[in-house]
């Protein structure tokens, strides 16, 4: 069996697959740690039981997804070597050690505090206890700058030069580090992360909300997670043009796959919104486009000129039509959480947050917008750099293990089954988190005797607030 | 001359990194294989407890391992990796289904035994996968140029399968061993029973590993056996003989912390018995540790960063270890 297939397409398969759904897991802990810091910094800060409350509901989330993201992450760090054994030999010495401080500065960070940010609140006391929340926080944060940097130098590779063997060497780490796309892929990519955590946070307030719109954990989640929206998702449209500047900069080709601009225009390039990219034929059939306004978005001139993939070699393009598409899936959904965010600051306004079961429908059903946007964004990225692994140096052919495709065909197969068996139920789990709504005296995944706030509540004096707020 | 001392002190960083993995993970691996002989839900739940705040944590030193041997040595990484293709993926997979068991079986009551099933053979998949990974990576790998040149069941061999058992009973050993550290009463009893049971098929496990070692190769045989190198390498037998009597005193006695701290320092010694086997290979017989070495810029910027952090690391690993030190009380449950 399998043995006709490419190997190499197989294993591509494999890493799009188990990448996919490992990145869901890090985008929303990513948000969801920096939320939970502010929420026990806002519980120490006020004593205001309601803080804590949602402090614990959503710990035991975050739980469920931290060991998610863990356990699909040990699978990425080992399929460097399993299936991209050639591009870990040749990039092992550049990108390894981007890879090694993640791990010593973050993924070290986040486990040891972990177990006391779960289980230990009742152990070491508020302070210590919120120490840990952010020191977890803080290692969510190092891991995408470590990550993004290895990643981005794949992308725009600098600072190195090629030894002997042919292994890329660092010659200035810090133009490693810094390459030139990696500030405008970090700040992409964790303001996706803190939106698409606000998205479900604010989806879950509005579940419950439209049931009862006068619990006070889901209001006060649910305003936070609007706010998020409303400030956030603005400058990321901002982030993601600055970000599409640098790529048309550093990575033009896959501008133009992202473009459909097969062809070149000389005075003034249109801007397709939406038609068929046709890959073999070379054309977008059945194109709706305005004219030039492609060039005034990419050069902010109406008559600049744009080179199209007609001055590339085919062997080099991308596969344009993934690229085209899920780039409009991505800046589609982006626009639709902006607009989820004006509509609630409107409804904020006229003192309607809370009572507004259009914008609590909206909100719900953009719950999941944030992982999808994330998805499509990465599948852009990552299928636009395309037929590079290290972008114009390193072809993805040359970059794969010498395994037979039943070994890989075997191995694709097997992930398939066990995540889809694995995260199928570990989402089943959160929902049913996310489906009762938080109560007074919430309790922590803490294993061991409930933590009873009354006990351990920080400013002396402070009034439990009841469910009648 | 500087780019030679470099491998030599990753090799040991690496080595380090690995054996942390072991003595953590070990003991935590061990206690889902031992989950079938503790049936009751109220042990398993001390169990898990016993061990859940610190898991994660343990993992780490893992993805530490492999990511340090790509950074590190890329060559060594690049042919090892395909060539344990399958027992690579086998753990990995073996890691995930015990890794979710963690948090999911407090989060369902009718399908609860379905995570235990999941924690048990995840932990028993991903301990044969290490230990058979490590038989292979002894018997050495066939490598062409800068690639393996095998196939995709070249590690399948009755030695790799004798270390995939050994270690399943090694980290029996240490899972039972932590047992009667953490636990009382009933429970403790049934943890000093099996750690008399694993220690003697640990002993057997030692033996028949040693015994079969030399046969590979014969640098093995050299190695161990040559004079004046048996010098150095006798003690490591001898000091196994009293390592054992020690840990059998102490179990005879029911100590409670010293029988986990001597089956570590059994471990120990058997990983010090490998590590003069392989010494100075990576890939054993074909790559050295300087033909793998990354670049010395490499492996100096990565240097910086283990001096400063691992000591680091260590604190405040064992602060968390401290904040969950003691017993665990099996009336603390209450899911």
């Amino acid at each position: 069996m399998f043995e006709g297939w490419d190997a190499v397409v197989l294993a591509r398969a494999q890493f799009a697959f188990t990448m996919s759904f490992h990145i869901i897991f890090p985008a929303f802990s990513i948000g969801l740690a920096s939320y939970l810091a502010v929420l026990e910094a806002l519980w120490l800060a006020t004593g205001r039981e309601v803080y804590i409350n949602l402090f614990n509901y959503w710990l035991k989330i975050f739980a469920v997804a931290f060991g998610m993201g863990v356990v699909s992450g040990i699978v990425m760090s080992y399929q460097f070597g399993t299936n991209w054994s050639a591009f870990s030999d040749k990039t092992g010495p550049v990108i390894g050690p981007l890879m090694a401080y993640e791990v010593l500065t973050a993924f070290f960070l986040e486990a040891g505090f972990l177990g006391v940010m779960l289980f230990g609140l009742n152990r070491v006391g508020p302070r210590l206890h919120f120490l840990a929340t952010l020191m977890v926080a803080i290692g969510t944060l190092i891991s995408a700058f470590w990550i993004l940097s290895a990643n981005s130098w794949m992308q725009t590779p600098a600072g190195h030069t090629v030894n002997e063997a042919g292994q890329f060497i660092a010659a200035d780490w810090l133009k490693v580090i810094f390459n030139p796309s990696f500030p405008y892929r970090l700040v992409h990519m964790v303001l996706a992360a803190y939106l698409t955590t606000a998205l479900v946070v604010g989806a879950v307030g509005a579940w419950h909300l439209l049931r009862d719109r006068h619990l006070a954990g889901p209001r006060v989640m649910f305003s936070m997670a609007m706010w998020m929206a409303t400030l956030v998702a603005p400058i990321q449209i901002l982030a993601g043009d600055q970000h599409g500047l640098n790529t048309l900069e550093h990575q033009p080709v896959k501008i133009m796959a992202m473009e459909g601009h097969f062809e070149s225009h000389k005075d003034g390039a249109p801007l397709i919104l939406f038609g068929l990219p046709n890959q073999s034929a070379g054309r977008v059939d059945y194109a709706i486009e305005v004219p030039k306004l492609g060039s005034l978005i990419l050069k902010h001139s109406l008559d600049a000129p744009m080179a199209g993939l007609d001055t590339v070699p085919r062997e080099n393009w991308p596969p344009v039509p993934i690229t085209f598409w899920s780039f409009r899936i991505m800046v589609g959904l982006g626009f639709l959480i902006a607009g989820l965010g004006l509509f609630s600051l409107l409804m904020r306004l006229s003192g309607k947050l809370y009572d507004s079961r259009l914008l609590h429908m909206f909100a719900l059903l953009m719950g999941p917008a944030g992982f999808m946007a994330v998805l499509a964004g990465w599948i852009t990225t990552e299928t636009g750099r395309q037929p590079y692994t290290v972008y114009g140096l390193l072809r993805t052919v040359e970059s794969a293990s010498p395994l037979a495709a039943p070994a890989v065909a075997s191995s694709l197969i097997a992930f398939i089954i066990v995540y889809f068996a694995v995260f199928t139920a570990g989402i089943i789990y959160l929902l049913r988190l996310m489906a009762a709504p938080p109560h007074p005296g919430e309790e922590g995944p803490s294993h061991e005797v409930p933590i009873r706030t009354a006990g351990i509540t920080p400013a002396a004096g402070a009034v439990a607030e009841g469910a009648a707020r | 001359m500087i780019a030679i001392d470099l491998a030599i002190i990753w090799a040991f960083i690496i080595a380090f990194a690995v054996f942390v993995y072991v003595v953590m993970d070990g003991f935590d691996l061990g206690l889902g294989i031992l989950f079938p002989l503790f049936p009751e839900k109220r042990d398993r739940d001390v169990i898990m407890n016993s061990v859940a705040p610190v898991w994660d944590g343990n993992e780490t030193w893992l993805v530490l391992g492999g990511g340090g041997l790509m950074a590190a040595f890329p060559l060594a990484y690049a042919v090892l990796m395909p060539a344990l293709y399958t027992p690579m993926i086998a753990m990995l997979l073996g890691l995930v289904f015990r890794g979710v068991a963690f948090e999911f079986r407090w989060r369902t009551t009718k399908e609860r035994n379905r995570w235990d099933i999941a924690f048990f053979g995840g932990s028993i998949l991903a301990t044969l996968a290490q230990g058979i990974a490590l038989g292979a990576i002894l018997q050495g790998v066939h490598v062409e140029g800068r690639h393996y040149g095998g196939g995709w069941w070249d590690w399948l061999t009755p030695f790799s399968i004798l270390t995939g058992v050994s270690l399943v009973i090694g980290y029996s050993l240490l899972g039972a061993t932590w047992l009667v550290m953490k636990t009382e009463g009933a429970l403790r009893d049934r943890a000093y029973h099996l750690s008399w049971i694993f220690l003697l098929a640990m002993l057997g496990a030692i033996g028949a590993v040693s015994i079969a070692t030399p046969f590979l190769h014969v640098q093995y045989t050299h190695r161990w056996f040559a004079w004046p190198n048996i010098l150095l390498t006798a003690p490591v037998p001898v000091a196994v003989a009293a390592v054992t009597v020690l840990l059998l005193r102490s179990l005879a006695n029911k100590y409670d912390y010293q029988p986990f701290f001597l089956a570590l320092a059994l471990f120990a010694l058997s990983y010090a018995g490998l590590g003069i086997s392989m010494y100075p290979y990576v890939v054993p017989q074909s790559i050295t540790i300087w033909q793998a070495a990354a670049p010395a810029n490499s492996q100096l910027f990565m240097l910086v960063g283990v001096a400063g952090l691992i000591p680091l690391i260590l604190g405040y690993t064992a602060w968390a270890y401290w904040v969950f030190r003691g017993k665990v009380k099996p009336e603390s449950g209450y899911h």
